[in-house]
């Protein structure tokens, strides 16, 4: 290795009108924000959402969630900008301080399976305040335990704590929601990947 | 289509580092499991000079409204490569900081410092074909917080990259040579290793100062490698 990585440090507490201007309102303009998919995009619409808590269980409102996903047919997008013809950016980014309940949100379409996956899942990083280094971890699909029980990835995962990784699907009056909750720290403890 | 190197742990801070005390209750506390890369950990999303419109790199320009920003002008030259020195080219480059005074424009920051009225502090650039960058700003400035008493944060610039996969997701903070209170600050301490900190400096540079104008300073960005072998399918 002929050079070090440079270190991560803490996106702190004031990143919103650099990073998430639009949704908190700053005078900037965005390459992410809350929506995945456009309504033209191919696929099942859906919202995922939930809440990030600490190690004491309190919601965090300075965290900001970035979601990487696969389209419909399980291809991931490249070009999060240019979405003329599929309305489908794959990339989500979201702060926690702008819901009134401290929730992150995308609206997306569920993934397709990837190629070298067996079930679909979206990828998902966790920044914030008092986290010097970013961490990785994935959401599964509750209605998917039949794919779920071939995904590589998740089935590495110890059983007791696969749970932690799967969102369940509600129907509500707006459409098919996914919750999730990231737990920091505790006996629910989010399952973290060394990616 | 080649996997990322493993990320190199020695180079960052632990999750939980008790000199700052925010990371008790945040950071996570199991080791994070090992996954074998795969093509979503290759993917990513790429930008286009598109994406940066054409005042997003210069900091004392995007954010004017009746005047220039108070301040001591800067430009940040640097290159965005990989541990195996490659050059990371087309690689977006998002930036933001507080102002002159140490004042950030966020509604949460009740510091008592002005805010500049011609001053925003966030801004994006894109990395050339030879992977280098470059963005002019207004110094930022020291300011207090409250993780112990007579708290100070060094002057530093917040940078964020994504890299050319989803693996090399990486934000950082640049902060400025000979700072006093770099030793004192439990964030840039974080990082355990010595060696790994002064990658974290930028390097004052006579050469990139720009006469009359800006001082320069060249900040440059090491990104996870690549392995050698391309993955298997």
């Amino acid at each position: 290795m002929a050079y070090g990585e440079t270190p991560s440090q803490t996106v702190g507490p004031y990143f919103a009108y650099g990073l998430t201007a639009g949704q908190y309102a700053y005078d900037f303009t965005d390459i992410a924000d809350p929506t995945v998919a456009g309504p033209d995009a191919k696929g099942e619409h859906i919202r995922i959402t939930g809440t990030v808590f600490d190690g004491e269980g309190n919601p965090v409102n300075d965290a900001m969630i970035e979601i990487w996903q696969a389209d419909a047919d399980g291809v991931y997008n490249e070009n999060p900008i240019d979405v003329s013809g599929t309305d489908f950016r794959g990339l989500g980014r979201c702060g926690t301080g702008t819901d009134a309940q401290n929730r992150f949100w995308f609206d997306t379409v569920k993934p397709g399976v990837v190629a070298d996956a067996g079930a679909p899942f979206v990828n998902v990083i966790i920044f914030m305040r008092g986290m010097l280094v970013h961490a990785f971890t994935r959401f599964y699909f509750d209605d998917e335990a039949e794919l779920n029980a071939k995904d590589p990835v998740l089935q590495s995962v110890p059983e007791n704590r696969r749970d932690t990784l799967i969102a369940k699907r509600v129907e509500t009056p707006t459409g098919i929601e996914y919750r999730i909750d990231i737990h920091m720290q505790g006996d629910a403890e989010t399952v973290f990947f060394d990616v | 289509m080649s996997t990322f190197k493993p990320r190199d742990w020695g180079s960052h801070a632990p999750y939980i580092a008790p000199g700052y005390k925010s990371t008790i209750l945040r950071g996570p506390t199991r080791s994070p499991l090992a996954i074998k890369s795969g093509l979503t950990e290759s993917t990513g999303p790429r930008f286009a000079p598109a994406s940066v419109r054409e005042l997003d790199f210069d900091l004392t320009k995007n954010g004017v409204v009746n005047g220039e920003p108070l301040g001591e002008r800067i430009v940040v030259h640097g290159r965005v490569m990989d541990t195996d020195g490659r050059p990371q080219p087309n690689t977006l480059v998002e930036i933001w900081q507080a102002n002159a005074a140490g004042r950030y424009v966020h509604k949460v920051d009740q510091h008592d410092a002005p805010l500049d009225p011609n001053f925003r502090g966030s801004g994006r650039c894109f990395t050339d074909d030879q992977g280098n960058y470059k963005f002019y700003t207004i110094k930022p400035g020291a300011y207090p917080w409250g993780n112990h008493f007579n708290a100070w944060r060094p002057n530093h610039i917040h940078i964020s990259l994504f890299g050319p996969g989803f693996a090399t997701r990486l934000v950082t903070q640049m902060y400025f040579p000979g700072d006093p209170l770099l030793d004192l600050d439990p964030i840039f301490l974080g990082t355990e290793d010595a060696a790994a900190r002064e990658r974290l400096i930028a390097k004052f540079s006579i050469d990139k100062t720009e006469e009359g104008f800006a001082l320069g300073y060249q900040f440059d960005i090491v990104l996870r490698g690549r392995n050698g072998t391309p993955m298997e399918n």
